[in-house]
């Protein structure tokens, strides 16, 4: 037990700095929701089963259902995302110019 | 330096979390990766909240079979604690969230240093 | 005795001229200078670009941020500040984990007399099975009722953010049926069907039986958001406002908020009188047990599961 749990914790160590050093950012939000999974396990661990319950549904659900509206909001997913990007920099350009 | 370093295993695992947290909110550029800095901080001081209620040998506190002995459950009251810490996590996260969307379609860029700049160019 | 001159004497005297100088009604240089005409101001065109110009090169040697030194040595200096403080940091939280005592040890300080209080009269005092549910809304109830708030208030913070009006909504979502971008997963909507109705009754089981078994309130609550996130995803937004839409919403999350204060006022009240409450506490174990934690319960996890499905809805359309 104690050798699983040093196990599942440099794990958590390894994702949180896969997080930091990621350049896409729909990469770090996936490797953010295996760290809240992982976590939601360390809690049954450490023989706290609302806390695991809750951290799965939470952490590891809604958590992460926000995290890619938004990107998907800010047009930072996939390529036809990024053609709108470049477009609507384009027209804020164009209408620069025109003033 | 006491002695406990790697005894307490998950509580210093929980304090070099922290650390990552923190160097990412203060270093990333980008405003999503700040909030997901945010995040690991949070998880890192549950971590150790919740080791600091664990008792070796001991099981989760729900009463099986009428047994009441303090001497038989672990302590029940950090996990209360973290409970109500997850819950307030994922609302701060939403909040974040949605006035970074606000933030991005103002000036249509995430990064905070070259909004500094626009909003002084505003300015002038 | 004085004589009052006469006006041609005194027009050549030095007082005269003294205060017709103050005064300011001669001009002094009119008739002893020699003075030019003077002509109207031109602005020409060149000199108005030639300012402008050496205004804009100003503003972009100001503005230009890849070549200011001042400003790339701050962020260098930034940048290795950051990381020695972030350093220095972790290195003095390790210092002070090493100096605590062993975790899992039972002699710790922090396993005192108040979990003693909880475990040995819990069941007794309560009703509840799960120790860790019924100190959290029956023995810490206030601190439950703080954070439903904190859930309220961020809810209406992003409402206040995000939300559009029903017309806009409206002919936003005509414009994208009508681009024809639109087109439903079969996949998605395979397995939601098949999905949805179990994840929802788990969630109101994880509710009810929050005093028997690990769960509780907030469990329940954000199992039965992510059912309803799941069924609004696959089907879209018209399905689920067949029976979950803004009234709906509305009723839910102001009555639930609304019946646990009572609740806690019922109780402050009697506990300040020294009364004793008439709510029985039942069999533990069955699920009417547990005194007021089964009503708390319900609040509680109606308020949790309104809070996820509206930050989904909000940031997703910006309306439920």
């Amino acid at each position: 037990m104690t050798i699983f749990q040093m196990i599942l914790l440099v794990f958590i160590i390894v994702c949180a700095i896969a997080v930091s050093f990621s350049r896409n950012l729909l990469n770090s939000v996936l490797i953010f929701m295996s760290y809240s999974l992982i976590m939601s396990i360390i809690w049954i661990c450490l023989e706290s089963p609302d806390l695991a319950i809750t951290e799965a549904a939470v952490g590891a659900g809604v958590t992460t259902i926000l995290f890619i509206t938004t990107l998907k909001k800010i047009h930072a997913m996939g390529a036809e995302d990024k053609k709108t990007k470049t477009n609507a920099l384009e027209v804020e350009r164009e209408a620069e110019e025109h003033e | 330096m006491g002695a406990n370093l790697l005894c307490n295993y998950g509580e210093s695992v929980a304090m070099l979390l922290f650390g990552i947290g923190f160097g990412n909110l203060l270093l990333q550029s980008n405003l999503i990766k700040k909030i997901i800095g945010l995040n690991i901080m949070d998880t890192a001081i549950y971590l150790f909240l919740a080791e600091k209620g664990y008792i070796s040998g001991r099981v989760a506190p729900i009463i099986t079979d009428g047994v009441q002995d303090v001497n038989k459950y672990i302590n029940p009251i950090p996990s209360g604690l973290v409970l109500t810490g997850i819950v307030v996590s994922v609302s701060v996260t939403a909040l974040m969230l949605s006035l970074s969307i606000r933030l991005y379609r103002r000036y249509h860029t995430l990064n905070l240093d070259k909004v500094a700049m626009i909003l002084k160019k505003e300015d002038k | 005795m004085s004589k009052l001159k006469q006006t041609q004497d005194y027009e050549k005297t030095a007082s005269f001229k003294f205060f017709r100088w103050i005064s300011g009604e001669k001009d002094p240089y009119i008739g002893t200078i020699e003075m030019q005409e003077q002509s109207e101001h031109q602005v020409e065109d060149d000199t108005i670009t030639e300012r402008m110009w050496e205004k804009q090169m100003i503003i972009d040697e100001i503005y230009d941020v890849d070549h200011n030194r001042i400003l790339t040595k701050f962020h260098k200096l930034y940048k290795i500040a950051a990381v020695l403080f972030c350093v220095a940091l972790t290195f003095f939280l390790l210092l002070t984990v090493s100096y605590l005592p062993r975790t899992g040890n039972a002699a710790n300080p922090d396993n005192n007399e108040v979990a003693q209080r909880y475990i040995e009269s819990g069941l007794q005092e309560t009703g509840a099975v799960n120790i860790v549910s019924g100190m959290i809304l029956t023995y810490r109830a206030f601190d439950t009722f703080g954070e439903t708030n904190a859930l309220f208030i961020a809810t209406v913070c992003v409402m206040i953010l995000l939300m559009v009006d029903e017309k806009t909504l409206e002919e936003r979502s005509e414009a994208r049926l009508n681009s024809g971008r639109i087109k439903d997963d079969i996949i998605l909507q395979m397995t939601a069907k098949f999905l949805v109705p179990f994840i929802l009754i788990f969630g109101i089981y994880v509710i009810l039986n929050g005093q028997n078994s690990p769960g509780g309130g907030f469990s329940g609550g954000a199992i039965l958001g992510a059912g309803l996130i799941l069924y609004a995803n696959a089907f879209g937004i018209k399905p689920t406002q067949r029976f979950f839409n803004e009234k709906v919403y509305r009723i839910a999350k102001v009555s639930a908020l609304c019946m646990y204060g009572c609740i806690g006022l019922y109780y402050y009240t009697m506990g300040a009188n020294h009364l004793a409450d008439h709510i029985p506490n039942g069999i533990p174990g069955h699920i009417l047990s547990g005194g007021i934690i089964l009503p708390i319960d319900i609040c509680v996890g109606l308020e949790v599961a309104c809070t996820m499905y509206a930050f989904y809805a909000l940031f997703k359309r910006g309306g439920l």
